[in-house]
């Protein structure tokens, strides 16, 4: 408990103390409990919603009424079950890509003394907070000098954009925490700059690039602008752009408990690996953030 | 040449070598299309065939600046960056203090709260979209039955309404990540400052005020620097749940609405180039800020 052992002056009877301390242990854990619920609770209406069609989904009942036709629907639509597949290796082989280019960056500028890496470095920290929309235009042009307009890989190519300053930002702070000895002893015994990269500190890495591919992966993942943008045909979409368009005939005609459960369906991967991954992420995510 | 300078020139060398894949990728889909986009925006071409344009001068950057609807959404991004970013602050900052504390099940909560962050937002949007529904929503109907309203208030539909419903779903997702930053910010304190100030008697409020507030604010700064120039940007909750109303229209919105609904590449170029200079601006003015604190502090 977080009652602190060096107990001030006293004042007040043993008893008095006993109150105050159980009153503010209880306050504790009701402030607590509101902030998961505040948190928790919406996504858990989503998979109670998810479950529930017809009449049932307009009943307010808290618990889930385990009716699966919105999944069995769901996963019997071709659209949606391609964007699955789209998202998957759109944000896998941005990230993919990401890491390999991101790795060898974040060596030079982590590692190696070289002056321009500083003015780099701020360079990379700039495009990450680039709006989207202001290049916009120019990857339109980009995307139609590839030929990749309305296909899944134009997304893998402009989200390198959003991946890229990402990892490199994140590996560079990671591999300056990593002790410098035993690559000097591998230099001295003649090593390549390239073999001590992949022979000693790639598998002294191995967690951060877990965590900053996961991150990279729900960065790629969670994109809206591009996605809607470059792809004009459903069978290419995206999921979240998929989901983003899904509507019924009406506004009052919303297929609110299909539209829970591809939400359900799109999140639960991405939080299993966020639950496992935790510690690392938010390490990550900080290390960038407090240093920088 | 002496050996350590053979050696440094050599260092460059791998280090070029090492950096230029990123270089290149960088150039290709980020300073090339900037510097795409602002060149277009000095030309009358249209998406349909970019290759066919003349030289306007500063007409479109002009059409832009007279159009009402752009500063509506100017103003509508500026408003709904201040809020919200204040609101994650401080809801941030009251989670972060709370969670700081030790309890049974932290790392467990910590943990939990991630969920909102890690949710595409598209999904948020819709899951709020549904909770706050006008007629079979979460919340209009507690509303109702604790006889607080008469009938659902329409939340997603009220001109009013709607930029503070974009907020307050905004604050909902956000607020992980600033609770993150703090909290990180919050571990660097070192724990016999309190101990010092306990034994001294000082009460909680001052040890607060004169003690943690003071040692957090540089993380506090950095991560509301990165939620303003996120917020500044923002497109897809808008976007999703009211596509291109003008109430709560964002500069990206607008941006994109003039080059892919109205296939104008060079309206659509100069008004993302406005986009790009308002949000440099910003971003000037708040990192000089900062650095004012950090040396005067």
């Amino acid at each position: 408990m977080a009652i602190t052992t060096t107990a001030p002056a006293k004042r007040y009877s043993n008893s008095t103390y006993r109150t105050i301390r159980r009153v503010r242990t209880f306050g504790l854990y009701v402030s607590v409990t509101a902030v998961l619920v505040y948190m928790l609770f919406p996504y858990y209406w989503a998979i109670v919603s998810s479950t529930k069609s017809g009449q049932a989904l307009y009943q307010f009942s808290l618990l889930p009424s385990l009716d699966f036709g919105n999944y069995w629907q769901l996963f019997h639509n071709p659209v949606f079950m391609g964007a699955l597949v789209n998202s998957g290796l759109v944000a896998f082989a941005s990230t993919m890509i990401s890491l390999v280019i991101g790795i060898l960056a974040a060596y030079a500028l982590g590692r190696l003394q070289f002056s321009p890496g500083r003015i780099i470095l701020i360079a990379v920290l700039m495009i990450s907070i680039f709006p989207q929309v202001v290049v916009l235009s120019g990857m339109f042009e980009v995307i139609g000098w590839l030929r990749l307009y309305n296909r899944p890989s134009a997304l893998i190519v402009s989200y390198l954009i959003l991946t890229l300053p990402f990892t490199t930002w994140i590996l560079t702070s990671f591999i300056r925490d990593l002790p410098t000895e035993l690559e000097e002893a591998a230099l001295i015994d003649g090593c390549s700059r390239l073999r001590v990269l992949t022979h000693v500190l790639l598998p002294l890495m191995g967690p951060a690039i877990a965590s900053t591919g996961l991150l990279s992966f729900i960065l790629a993942w969670n994109e809206f602008l591009f996605a809607l943008t470059f792809i004009l045909t459903d069978e290419n979409r995206t999921v979240p752009v998929a989901i983003g368009l899904l509507t019924g005939s009406s506004r009052y005609e919303y297929p609110f408990g299909q539209i829970m459960a591809a939400s359900v369906t799109v999140t639960l991967p991405l939080l299993v690996l966020v639950l496992i991954f935790q510690r690392k992420i938010v390490a990550g995510l900080t290390s960038g953030a407090v240093k920088g | 040449m002496s050996a350590a300078e053979k050696m440094q020139r050599q260092q460059n060398r791998t280090a070029w070598l090492f950096l230029l894949p990123l270089i290149i990728a960088l150039v290709g889909v980020a300073i090339w299309p900037l510097a795409r986009s602002i060149f277009f925006s000095f030309t009358d071409a249209f998406l349909d065939a970019p290759a066919n344009y003349g030289f306007v001068g500063i007409d479109n950057f002009i059409a832009v600046a007279e159009d009402p609807v752009f500063w509506r959404a100017v103003k509508n991004t500026l408003f709904f960056t201040v809020i919200s970013v204040g609101a994650e602050t401080l809801l941030g900052l009251a989670i972060a203090l709370l969670l700081h504390r030790a309890f049974v099940g932290r790392g467990i909560v910590r943990a939990a709260i991630l969920v909102p962050w890690a949710m595409p937002m598209v999904v948020s949007t819709r899951i709020w979209e549904w909770m706050l529904n006008d007629q079979f929503g979460l919340v209009n109907k507690l509303l109702v039955t604790l006889g607080l309203v008469e009938k659902g208030i329409a939340w997603t539909a009220e001109p009013s309404l709607i930029l503070h419903t974009v907020i307050f779903i905004d604050v909902w997702v956000t607020t992980p990540f600033m609770v993150l930053l703090i909290l990180a910010g919050l571990q660097l304190i070192p724990e016999e400052i309190y101990e010092a100030a306990e034994v001294s008697g000082v009460p909680h409020w001052k040890r607060f005020w004169s003690i943690t507030l003071p040692l957090a604010t540089p993380a506090i700064g950095v991560a509301m620097l990165f939620r303003t120039l996120d917020a500044l940007r923002m497109f897809d909750l808008s976007y999703v749940l009211a596509a291109n109303n003008e109430n709560t229209m964002t500069m990206s919105i607008y941006a994109r609405d003039q080059l892919i609904s109205f296939q104008d590449l060079g309206l659509g170029s100069a008004a993302s180039t406005w986009v790009f200079m308002i949000i440099g601006l910003i971003a000037i003015v708040i990192v000089g800020v900062l650095r004012l604190d950090r040396t005067t502090g």
